[in-house]
């Protein structure tokens, strides 16, 4: 296999907690614990799992948004985590990353030409004003947006117009990866496939290689070629789209694709009925993570031993003492 | 015996500055008894100020009803004020809110926030108050309820605490639950679990459910009977089934048909059918019907006369002048 564009190795991010007079930390949060997974280039990785299980945190960890506690992330045979802080300015030109709010990813004090040629003008990307103002219009035009939007404030566009603001800025400086970080759950469900399509087309048109980052599963299914599950802070399972929703190993996955509700009310299913609430990842339990709530767990296996994610056929990866 | 709740010609409107949104414009419908009601409709569609207004909810000013009436079992709620609203707020309609993060007081434990309704409404004491909270903790299936009633609401989980907020609402009894959107800032896995939960009530206790979401997967998986909203107003209503089997309005359709389905994965995948354009501002509507300017039949009529909602077959209503000879 060639080089992939993005290879992440166990990527480990702790948010520590302080507290007490001195405020020394007393205790931290594993968000990230030893995460991997690489991306090819052209292709989008999904990465799904319920709220607090560090799909985001990984999200900004590649692109050093928050600095990891340790691991890798090499970007064409770069080393990001080991980048100072000029080379990482220019490594943006490559990776980019657009946000869930879009109303709270855009300065409300700039216009929209100034949020979009902002990074032009940072990466020195336009020579004149002229060749500046033409190709703001030329992003604004590739995402669906009018020309003469971009002397207007973001306060003056709906949901999805925002969100193509945002991706129109992360197109800017042409990116080869975008990290896309839950970028439709803001929306509602007509402009939800609007975005998608529009995701979709630019991709094709300038080979972009996606990171998609959601908790819908729906979405996530029908935009990724391969799909990362995550359970408190840990990647449980990844396969091909297709494999992972047609045939889960992981009980985790099972029981999320279970609890999807279809929109039709003739399919009748047999849900996984997960017992409980995620636990505390102050705290996390010992052995595999998902034990306490496991529906097929043996004891003492299971929570003594951390399970590895192991490859079976077609490149398809489970982290089970039972299903590996 | 008439329906439980039927409302007639709603109309509220809010004074804003610029002018009067007019937020629910014109929406009849009715809930029976035992039944689950699934109300759908994207953000601004006005599901959550009509299931507000049932309970005169809204702030007025800016809110009004301007017109219609709401007939609680035969009486019109709109004229109702004091003790007498109070006593149907308390003990016959009740509403769980989407966020449970908001809606319980945090300085409180939850089980005082339970034995309040049922010490005012219910008139038990202390003691027996306690009991029955404990009781209702139960119900909504609470893990070690005689503790956890001595927890305040921020030692709760999201689900946690969207169960808490549904043992308060069924504390009285009441014939009708209104959930506005029960289970949209909860993760899928809870998700499943609190949807179970309501229909597992619903039947034990008989009562009816008008279920605000905007997500068709869960209309589907727990609705008799729906009714779509777009724009303030009511554009189609049928039994679940029919609804997804045969949608009418071009709307339900694009919204049944805009989102991928996960249990089709193994097909191969197409573009999403998106539904074009914005939602109208409801400051000025456009005349005729609202969803012309995005509909792709849309002809000369539908942007003159406002569409009527027509029974098309027993039971399903769409306000649709073309609905008949638009393909399927």
């Amino acid at each position: 296999m060639s080089e992939p564009l993005l290879r992440v190795k166990d990527l480990v991010k702790h948010f520590a907690i302080k507290g007490g007079v001195f405020s020394r930390q007393t205790d931290r949060v594993h968000a990230v614990d030893h995460v991997s997974f690489d991306i090819a280039a052209g292709e989008t990785l999904g990465l799904v799992g319920e709220s607090g299980c560090g799909k985001s945190t990984t999200g900004r960890c590649i692109l050093r948004l928050i600095e990891p506690t340790a691991g890798e992330i090499w970007f064409e045979g770069r080393n990001v985590t080991a980048l100072d802080r000029g080379a990482l300015r220019a490594l943006c030109r490559d990776m980019q990353i657009i946000f869930q709010d879009p109303f709270a990813s855009l300065n409300p004090r700039m216009t929209v030409g100034a949020i979009i040629s902002e990074a032009l003008t940072i990466h020195k990307l336009a020579k004149s004003r002229r060749e500046f103002t033409d190709r703001v219009v030329q992003l604004l035009e590739t995402v669906g947006l009018d020309a003469d939007h971009m002397r207007r404030y973001p306060h003056e566009f709906s949901g999805g117009q925002r969100q193509r603001i945002g991706i129109a800025r992360a197109l800017a400086v042409e990116p080869k990866l975008i990290v896309c970080d839950e970028p439709v759950s803001a929306l509602d469900v007509s402009i939800q496939a609007q975005v998608i399509n529009l995701l979709e087309d630019l991709q094709e048109r300038f080979s972009l290689t996606y990171l998609f980052i959601a908790h819908d599963l729906s979405v996530v299914e029908h935009i990724s070629t391969r799909v990362a599950v995550m359970y408190l802070g840990r990647v449980v399972e990844i396969a091909s789209a297709r494999n992972l929703y047609t045939s889960p190993r992981h009980p985790y996955t099972e029981a999320l694709l279970s609890a999807v509700p279809i929109p039709d009310p003739e399919v009748k299913r047999q849900r996984i009925m997960l017992q409980g609430d995620v636990p505390n990842p102050i705290r996390p339990p010992s052995g595999c993570r998902f034990h306490t709530r496991c529906p097929i767990r043996k004891l003492p296996l299971c929570s003594q031993q951390i399970p590895e994610l192991k490859e079976g056929p077609k490149g398809h990866w489970v982290a089970c003492h039972l299903r590996s | 015996m008439g329906a439980l709740l039927e409302i007639r010609g709603l109309k509220t409107h809010f004074a804003t500055d610029d002018g009067m949104v007019q937020a629910v414009d014109g929406v009849d419908l009715i809930v029976d008894r035992g039944e689950t009601l699934g109300v759908v409709g994207e953000s601004g569609c006005g599901k959550t100020v009509t299931a507000l207004s049932v309970l005169k909810l809204i702030a007025m000013p800016p809110g009004r009803i301007v017109e219609g009436q709401i007939l609680w079992q035969g009486r019109d709620l709109v004229p109702l004020g004091g003790r007498d609203l109070d006593l149907i707020r308390s003990k016959e309609i009740a509403i769980v809110f989407q966020e449970p993060m908001t809606s319980l007081n945090p300085v409180y434990t939850v089980g005082e926030q339970i034995a309040e309704v049922l010490r005012r409404h219910e008139g038990l004491g202390r003691r027996a108050a306690r009991e029955k909270t404990i009781e209702m903790l139960r119900l909504v299936q609470i893990p070690n309820a005689e503790r956890r009633v001595g927890d305040y609401p921020h030692q709760f989980s999201g689900g946690m605490r969207q169960r808490v907020m549904i043992a308060m609402a069924l504390s009285c009894s009441p014939q009708l639950l209104i959930a506005d959107e029960p289970t949209t800032a909860l993760d899928v896995t809870i998700q499943a679990q609190i949807l179970e939960l309501l229909q597992d009530l619903k039947s034990r206790l008989g009562m009816a459910v008008m279920l605000i979401t905007h997500a068709m997967g869960v209309v589907a998986e727990t609705a008799q009977r729906v009714v779509v909203m777009y724009a303030g107003k009511v554009v189609e209503e049928a039994p679940v089934r029919q609804l997804f089997a045969r949608p009418l309005h071009p709307y339900t359709r694009g919204l049944i048909r805009s989102m991928p389905r996960i249990d089709r994965a193994a097909t191969r995948k197409t573009r999403l059918e998106a539904i074009g354009g914005v939602v109208p501002s409801l400051l000025a509507p456009p005349p005729g019907c609202r969803f012309a300017p995005r509909c792709r039949f849309a002809a000369a009529i539908c942007r003159e006369a406002v569409p009527p909602l027509r029974e098309i077959e027993g039971g399903h209503r769409v306000a649709c002048a073309l609905a008949e000879t638009i393909p399927q």
